[in-house]
């Protein structure tokens, strides 16, 4: 079957861009990104650039490829990534639009290739329990229910691909901020710093130029791993406990 | 070349802590004074960075990804073995000891194995402390399950995503000492050069994947985290951007490299579809505790699964090795399932697979708690091929999928460069000839969270402090090769991408170099080889500039390395002349067609020396001794 890739090109980080149409014969087996892998092969045999992308594990778990394809992120798939779309869910004849995430918070570096650095900075304010090597006591003194480690376990699955962002129309990243702090301020190990952990992750989400949630809900119906959108309703009530029981620095023990 | 192991004397059972009570520490209040160089962020790097930085020392971590999340270990599925005895079921840490040495043929150090097993026990605490979701049961305790290798249940896991959840743990670590100044994260870095002062490994010279500029970064120590180099199959359930370069330019500056030719196929891994496909995914190992592999009776039995009787199938695992059945070990089933292929029974058409079946499993069980259990595994599967693994059939093939082989390393994970270290999958230790299921997940956090910021002290404490001297003639020297390299790839002419080179390197290696070799087949390769690497250079063509996020450059430059690497890959091979683990020389076999050691000429580690481009490299022997576990005919019958 042949179709026609209609990708965004830009040479590099504040520059301007536009679409280059990429007609390609391919086979229904083969996986989106092998597509670009094929136009790009032949791009290099003609010494023209090819695209850049992001990928590696290229089974849906490392979170380093994304793109919106016909305006959806990851493309038509059911909670699938970039790489885990085939090419026989498009037809004969198709032409088919990709384009980097668009967010504030995600300055695009070159053609499909986004920063997205702020996602890891949200982390580095608090989305984690402070545990220093060889401090742990035994694995089996602390029994968690299993509804509730398997509900953390749904918080945690979260690859960080940022597809929620560019899903939002707020480009709001609510859901990959309420997955990680869900997921430890449910545990009994996260609870010493369950409140400065809901401040400092919103307050960094806030200040990384991501905007506000206002209940689309696109973020979960596009999210390649399923993550719930009870997990934001979890940070709100995190939030609110925050201010009633006051200040990080005033955290109950 | 000195491959002295300083392997500790005494009572294996005390050897670790009677280390450690030996090796130098440096003072608590002196650490903040020694920076230390990580290179990667998987399990091995990134725990290593974190720990360092909680001690106190200053860590500058290196990841060629946009975040240290993105790290290969996150594609782990299966699980992490620790001897925590939860099920009762008699494990012990002698008894992972002693399976893992015997899962490795024989050709792993006792010392190091057992200490390994010690403290699998301490990973599992801390990663439960940090919020790692493992399975738990209704009593709300941890769950367990079944690897290969192994009669008990002492595999730890998150459904079949468990290396995604212990390198989140292990990023959260570090993303803490980020936050509080401990660890410098350089991210898009590529390591492309080691540099030596006076023998010792002192800094690294590195590209900003961005910018493209080449930068230099100065230590008291440098810890490879770097991962293996199973890449050089080309198609391999490896992440693409995988690639053995840290390690292989290590060796070149002087770094043994050892038992390259130890590389592990993965015995369950969704089988090659078609002639554009960049890579192979695998099926968890876990998946053979339920699931039954077979393949039709007659060869060119081409009726689909359900129409072939029980009577008419060959449950080849079950009937060849009873007592360990589906769930053999890694090398032993991959090379079944390649008998069955070669006797004409593949069951896909035109390729090569046999049946991973669950139908039995799902009859006694129900499908809710198949689904439980490996629910993603099974979704992925059919993402891949359209199939649904709970009407029909896996099918599956082994696949390169891991290195056992790596930098050599002492029993303080030294290289032979004083001042380099190499953590993880990157080194050669502890899995001998073949790893055991969930054993690298254990071993890269081993060495990253109980193991390295231990031993690097013996080596920091008798080091001046501080030091920071970019400008010195190494650094420049280094630089200016590695300049000359990347100038070198942007002015080939050519009209071929590297992939293409890599692929018809990866397809040679696979078909000499693989899950069976033999003397004439491992000559050919070491012949043809050096005319892919003449044809790389006269052929290859890299567009666009050094300045700049050049992912065609990046590849080449890979490619290159694992073309070099492959000629001591396959050297290596062709001078073992013994059968072991992942390494099956057919011409050493016994009558039943297992692998037949000759442990009187290769008990030992080879470990190869770099004597200079266009020479022969040097082949040095560390004997391996036998006090605890006398090595035997391995039998999993």
């Amino acid at each position: 079957m042949k179709v026609t890739l209609r990708v965004w090109r830009q040479a590099g980080a504040g520059g301007s861009g536009s679409f280059k149409d990429y007609p390609v014969e391919v086979v229904p087996e083969m996986s989106f990104l092998e597509v670009l892998d094929v136009i790009n092969d032949e791009l290099v045999a003609k010494a023209e650039e090819p695209i850049a992308f992001e990928h590696d594990c290229r089974e849906g778990i490392c979170g380093s490829c994304g793109a919106m394809v016909n305006g959806r992120a990851h493309g038509p798939g059911d909670q699938s990534t970039l790489c885990q779309v085939h090419m026989r869910q498009f037809s004969d004849g198709d032409l088919i639009v990709v384009e980097p995430w668009r967010a504030e918070a995600f300055p695009v570096i070159k053609d499909l290739v986004v920063d997205r650095a702020s996602l890891d900075r949200i982390i580095q304010a608090g989305g984690y329990i402070s545990v220093r090597t060889g401090s742990a006591p035994d694995a089996n003194a602390l029994p968690i229910g299993k509804p509730l480690a398997d509900l953390a376990f749904d918080y945690a699955a979260c690859i960080g691909c940022g597809a929620c962002v560019a899903a939002c129309p707020n480009a709001s990243a609510s859901l990959f901020t309420a997955a990680k702090a869900s997921q430890l301020n449910l545990l009994p190990q996260g609870q010493v710093e369950r409140t400065s952990r809901a401040i400092a992750l919103v307050e960094t989400m806030d200040a990384e130029g991501f905007g506000s949630c206002t209940n689309h809900g696109e973020c979960a119906a596009i999210c390649p791993k399923g993550i719930p959108l009870k997990a934001i309703a979890q940070l709100n009530r995190d939030l609110v406990r925050a201010r009633v029981v006051g200040s990080p620095s005033k955290d109950p023990s | 070349m000195n491959l002295d192991a300083k392997l500790p004397q005494g009572p294996i059972e005390q050897a670790w802590d009677a280390h450690r009570k030996d090796i130098r520490v440096v003072n608590p209040t002196n650490k903040r004074r020694y920076n230390v160089i990580v290179v990667g962020t998987g399990l091995a790097g990134a725990s290593a960075a974190a720990t360092l930085s909680e001690l106190g020392y200053n860590v500058q971590a290196f990841s060629f990804h946009d975040s240290p999340r993105r790290a290969h270990s996150i594609a782990a599925q299966g699980g992490i073995n620790a001897a925590k005895n939860y099920q009762n079921d008699g494990d012990s840490v002698w008894r992972l000891f002693y399976d893992t040495v015997k899962g490795g043929d024989f050709r792993a150090r006792e010392a190091n194995v057992y200490r390994l097993a010690q403290v699998s026990v301490d990973i599992i605490d801390h990663c439960v402390a940090q919020g790692v979701p493992f399975a738990r049961d209704y009593g709300g305790l941890l769950q367990n399950r079944s690897f290969g290798g192994a009669l008990v249940s002492r595999t730890f896991y998150a459904q079949g995503q468990t290396g995604q959840q212990l390198l989140l743990g292990a990023y959260q670590a570090l993303s803490k000492e980020i936050r509080s100044g401990g660890v410098t994260m350089h991210n898009r870095r590529e390591l492309l050069d080691v540099v030596l002062i006076d023998g010792h490994a002192k800094g690294i010279v590195v590209r900003d994947l961005l910018t493209g500029k080449i930068e230099r970064h100065a230590a008291d120590a440098v810890v490879l985290a770097t991962g293996g180099y199973g890449n050089v199959f080309f198609l391999s359930t490896n992440a693409r951007a995988s690639n053995v370069t840290a390690t292989y330019r290590a060796y070149r500056r002087g770094a043994g490299f050892a038992n390259p030719c130890f590389t592990q196929i993965h015995p369950t891994c969704v089988p090659v579809a078609g002639e554009h496909q960049s890579k192979l995914t695998l099926m968890s190992e876990s998946l053979r505790n339920h699931g039954r592999v077979w393949v039709p009776l007659k060869p060119g039995d081409t009726r689909p699964p359900s129409k072939i009787p029980e009577s008419e199938r060959d449950y080849y695992l079950e009937r060849i090795y009873p007592t360990f059945g589906n769930l053999v070990p890694r090398d032993v089933a991959s090379r079944a399932a390649k008998r069955m292929v070669d006797e004409g029974r593949s069951v896909l058409p035109g390729g090569q697979a046999v049946y991973l079946d669950f139908a039995e499993s799902i009859d006694r069980l129900g499908e809710a708690a198949i689904k439980d259990r490996y629910g993603n595994l099974f979704d992925m599967y059919e993402r891949i091929t359209g199939d649904s693994p709970y009407k029909t059939p896996m099918k599956i093939y082994p696949a390169s999928h891991y290195t056992m082989g790596g930098l050599w390393v002492d029993y303080n994970l030294m290289t032979t460069i004083p001042g380099l270290y190499a953590i993880g999958e990157a080194n050669f230790s502890d899995h001998g000839a073949n790893r055991l299921g969930a054993s690298a997940l254990m071993q890269g956090l081993a060495d990253g969270y109980f193991v390295l910021p231990y031993t690097i002290g013996d080596y920091l404490a008798q080091t001046k402090p501080g030091f920071d001297d970019t400008q010195h003639s190494a650094f420049a020297d280094v630089e200016a090769e590695v300049h000359s390299r990347v100038e070198r790839l942007l002015n080939t002419s050519g009209k071929r991408s590297a992939t293409y080179f890599h692929r018809k390197l990866g397809l040679l290696i696979w078909k000499h170099c693989g899950m069976a070799r033999n003397k004439e087949g491992l000559t050919e390769a070491l012949e043809e080889i050096p005319k892919i690497r003449e044809q790389f250079w006269a052929e290859v063509n890299v567009p666009g500039s050094a300045g700049d996020l050049n992912q065609a450059l990046e590849r080449a430059g890979r490619v290159a390395d694992f073309i070099e690497f492959g000629e001591i890959m396959v050297r290596d091979a062709l001078t073992r002349e013994e059968s072991c683990g992942g390494h099956f020389r057919e011409e050493h076999k016994t009558p039943e067609g297992e692998a037949l050691r000759d442990d009187e000429n290769f008990q030992h580690g080879a470990v190869w020396e770099f004597t200079g481009d266009g020479n022969e490299p040097r082949r040095h022997r560390e004997e391996l001794d036998f006090k605890y576990v006398l090595p035997s005919q391995r039998s999993y019958k």
